[in-house]
């Protein structure tokens, strides 16, 4: 029920929710879309996947191999020239369509910031109803950076026309995994 | 007021790409701001932002020292300046420090405050705006129209101009392909830079955090790729507590932009690391700037309040004909002449606090809830007290304030304006009446004034009496109107009488400025409507209602004056409009009107006063629907018609586009009747569909219901 109820927030500001059950299921999705998307070894064509829990136990060498492309380290000069930025999020709000989390690390706003198609993963568990239930749970004693992201970059600055992707992404792509645990 | 402003306004009211963008936004708007605040109570949540708002507001140097050891605790530097020279200095010294060459800013209207770009430009710095409608203007040489949407006023044929120029390429005005350009030319731009410099949508005392509300992304940028930071935050940014955050942001997007919410919000908490290990060097710039003085100001520490969304501007019927450049400012639109008053000095806001109206539609919408029209009332009163009244306007309110004087010179105006008159309008008027806008004819003082027209009524003789308050137009233009109230009155059972030292209420010397003279207005009219026990003073103008409801008490606190203060507060308890009162006789049973009477369509135009400052808008609407006219409601049937008193002399060019587009929204409902219950919007829409020629009747409710009721049985 959160779940469908923050799908229509996040679709509704041009977000894309996709939601699967292991992650195994969702790497059967990522890998085979960043194919489609055109990912590749060189400038302007990098997937730059930063370090968090979904990583835990997965072996990333096949996904190199299955995309040449895609790296897990994350550098200035990578991140300018990626295509995609893949990192993991911490909360998902229903009313706003909103993502919620402490981007304290520097590596975590370069794939977030720079890449035209930031995918974002998060565990379906964590879906909260709104800003005040996220308020109780941040601390900005901890995260120095809280970021709350809610739909593509975009801009109304030309004649009010609404237009994605200025400065951020063009498209944020939100994967929901409802088992987080566990290994592919 | 300065012919180079005058000319200012011409050329904005004349330019149609400007009025016609800023008209289809303001219509947008006012829908999807409303569909943005479904299922949310607004006024729970404007107070709850206001309380949090007006406490930081009066614990400044608290807050200013809690945030500083909290951020400083989390490697941020804190510099409170006071003036914008400390601020700019202070800058500068960091960029030297870093040796800096090039600077990307994110939106920050208190950098604009201070022209803290051309200074650091003069400096030897590069400095790029990364906001789309910041870079815009910076492109194009200008100043911010609008706070929230800097380049409104500019079409994609402009922008393509000038992004051509920058990159040197011949570019096509498709939008989506002129961002793209955008994104390309400022991303170098954010990787390069040596600085960043932001402002703050918040400054959290309590943890020492600073809140940024974008939708671009390039905040996220700016704060992340270069080593140093600067965040220039003002100090009306303050508050208490984190989850103070949670409000705000349930506001300023949806009053702003109609957002839920903007596609970035970032929570800055110190210093992070920078993309090669480093720390981040930020500093964080609290600038004063007159807010502390604006803060222990009791008129306007409310304006402390502002949480900078702009809705105040978007709904304003005078900015959406105008635009922001009129402003000569960086802060525009009502909020803008208050920050321009403060910031600046009191005189630059000398022309432009006379391009206010007083329709009070933004402080119905503000989610900080200042009350614009209020503040900018006090704005005009400090002036005259400070520059003293022009001497044509100090001779009038001389005589408004000798009623006899008043009286007989407008006696003599209605014999002086006969050989003028055609049909019931004449083109001139005496005083605040006289030199007519075009596109509208006035109308003829009358024959013979309500108060001796008065004296012939035959009334019965009643145990209940009320005292009817006409003001200046029904005495002296439409007695008609007053005719028809005490015979509504007189049919459900009460007498009326007629104060005869009533005068004027006072509202054209207020709105000009001239407080004294609306308070000797006030006591007068005290005295005379307070000298017999009745139950009501009714009125049947809200601008009259108004004054003896609430102004005649306010204005006497602005001078301090208390002297009359309770006697005023009787007779606002006993004040009420005419609409309200016969409601109120219909429902108690004390007026039936006839049913089944089919009287056709008709539409209702909400004056000003009697809608926002009154509350009343259901009233009329039923008493015309139960005597059996079809209500057909007109498109923004609550804006301003652009009488505004004196205002539609003094700036005929704007009052006259306003009631041509309250002309064309009557017209379109295809009513056969408008009607109102304010005898100054009777005059400007009557003369205007006079002028116009459609024959669409232009009536006070009063007039249509007196037909209906007196006819009853």
């Amino acid at each position: 029920m959160m779940y469908e109820q923050f799908k229509i927030r996040a679709e509704g500001v041009g977000s894309e929710v996709y939601r699967f059950q292991t992650k195994a299921e969702a790497l059967d999705f990522i890998i085979p879309f960043l194919q489609k998307e055109g990912v590749t070894d060189a400038p302007h064509g990098y997937a730059l996947w930063a370090e968090g829990p979904f990583l835990n136990g997965i072996d990333r060498t096949p996904l190199h191999n299955a995309v040449p492309g895609l790296k897990f380290e994350v550098s200035r000069q990578l991140a300018a020239d990626c295509l995609v930025g893949i990192s993991e999020v911490g909360y998902a709000l229903t009313d706003t369509g909103s993502l919620v989390t402490d981007q304290t690390a520097v590596e975590q706003r370069l794939v977030s910031t720079l890449a035209v198609i930031h995918i974002a993963l998060i565990g379906t568990d964590k879906i909260l109803n709104g800003k005040m239930d996220v308020f109780k749970i941040i601390n900005p004693g901890n995260s120095k950076y809280i970021a709350f992201i809610t739909g593509p970059s975009r801009t109304a600055d030309i004649e009010r026309v609404l237009t994605i992707g200025v400065h951020g992404p063009k498209r944020l792509v939100i994967i929901f995994v409802d088992d987080m645990g566990g290994a592919n | 007021m300065k012919s180079d402003f005058k000319e200012s306004i011409s050329k904005a009211v004349n330019n149609t790409i400007l009025t016609g963008a800023l008209g289809k936004f303001s219509e947008a708007y006012k829908v999807n701001r409303a569909k943005a605040y479904e299922g949310i109570d607004f006024e729970a949540l404007r107070q709850n932002i206001a309380d949090r708002k007006a406490y930081a507001a009066t614990h400044i140097d608290l807050l200013a020292a809690a945030f500083k050891i909290k951020a400083e605790a989390a490697g941020a530097k804190v510099y409170l300046a006071d003036s914008p020279e400390k601020v700019k200095e202070y800058i500068l010294k960091v960029a030297r420090d870093n040796n800096v060459k090039t600077v990307v800013k994110s939106k920050s209207m208190a950098s604009e405050e201070i022209h803290l770009n051309k200074f650091l430009e003069e400096n030897g710095m590069s400095v790029r705006e990364t906001d789309l409608g910041e870079w815009i203007i910076q492109l194009a040489g200008q100043r911010p129209s609008h706070m929230v949407m800097p380049a409104i006023h500019m079409t994609k044929e402009e922008v393509s101009e000038l992004f051509s120029k920058a990159v040197g390429e011949r570019l096509s005005t498709d939008i989506p392909r002129l961002v793209e350009v955008a994104r390309k030319e400022l991303r170098s731009k954010f990787l390069e830079a040596d600085m960043g410099i932001s402002g703050g949508n918040l400054a959290v005392a309590e943890t020492g955090s600073i809140v940024l509300v974008t939708n671009e992304g390039n905040a996220r940028m700016v704060t992340t790729l270069p080593k140093v930071h600067v965040a220039l935050v003002g100090i009306e940014k303050f508050v208490e507590k984190f989850e103070d955050i949670v409000p705000v942001l349930e506001a300023l997007p949806r009053s702003a932009t109609a957002q839920l919410l903007t596609s970035y919000v970032s929570i800055i908490t110190g210093a992070t690391e920078n993309t090669d290990g480093s720390m981040k060097d930020l500093h964080i710039v609290l600038m004063d700037n007159r807010r502390t003085e604006m803060s222990k100001d009791t008129k306007f520490v409310q304006a402390m309040q502002c949480i900078r969304c702009g809705s105040c501007l978007n709904v304003c019927p005078i900015y959406r004909l105008v635009g922001g450049h009129v402003f000569g400012s960086v802060y525009t639109g009502g909020i803008g002449t208050i920050l321009t008053a403060w910031f600046e000095q009191l005189q630059n806001s000398e022309d432009i606090q006379g391009l206010c109206i007083q329709c009070g539609n933004c402080k119905d919408i503000c989610p900080g809830m200042l009350d614009i029209p209020d503040m900018i009332m006090e704005i005009r009163r400090r002036l005259a007290v400070e520059k003293g009244q022009s001497f044509v306007q100090k001779a009038i309110f001389t005589v408004v304030n000798n009623r006899k004087l008043f009286h007989t010179m407008l006696r003599a105006a209605s014999v002086a304006g006969t050989p003028f008159t055609s049909g019931a309008f004449i083109r001139h008027l005496p005083f605040f009446l006289s030199d007519l806008t075009e596109g509208r004819s006035l109308p003829a003082i009358a024959a013979e004034p309500f108060r001796d027209t008065f004296k012939k009524i035959k009334q019965p003789k009643l145990k209940e009496k009320v005292a009817f308050y006409a003001g200046c137009l029904i005495d002296f233009a439409y007695p008609e109107m007053g005719v028809s109230l005490v015979k509504i009155l007189n049919k459900a059972g009460i007498e009326v009488i007629f104060p005869e030292d009533q005068t004027c209420c006072g509202a054209p010397a207020r709105y000009n400025g001239a407080y004294e003279v609306a308070a000797n207005n006030a006591t007068d009219n005290i005295n005379a409507l307070l000298k017999e026990d009745v139950d009501y003073i009714v009125s049947a103008c809200p601008t009259c209602t108004v004054a003896l409801d609430h102004e005649f008490i306010s204005t006497f606190t602005s001078l301090g004056q208390t002297e009359m203060l309770p006697k005023a507060k009787i007779l606002a308890a006993k004040t009420i409009d005419f609409s309200t009162l016969v409601k109120k006789l219909v429902d108690e049973g004390r007026l039936t009107p006839t049913q089944g009477r089919k009287l056709g369509s008709i539409t209702y135009h909400d004056s000003c006063h009697l809608k926002r400052t009154l509350k009343v808008s259901d009233e009329p609407r039923e008493l015309l629907q139960k005597v059996g006219y079809e209500l057909t409601e007109m498109f923004e049937c609550d804006t301003c018609c652009g009488m505004g008193g004196s205002y539609s002399i003094k700036l005929p060019e704007i009052s006259g586009p306003i009631l041509q587009r309250k002309l064309t929204n009557i017209k379109s409902t295809g009513a056969a009747i408008v009607a109102m219950d304010c005898p100054g919007c009777v005059m400007q829409i009557r003369g205007g569909m006079d002028q116009d020629g459609a024959k669409i009747k232009v009536m006070h409710t009063v007039e249509l219901l007196a037909e209906q009721l007196l006819s009853d049985k």
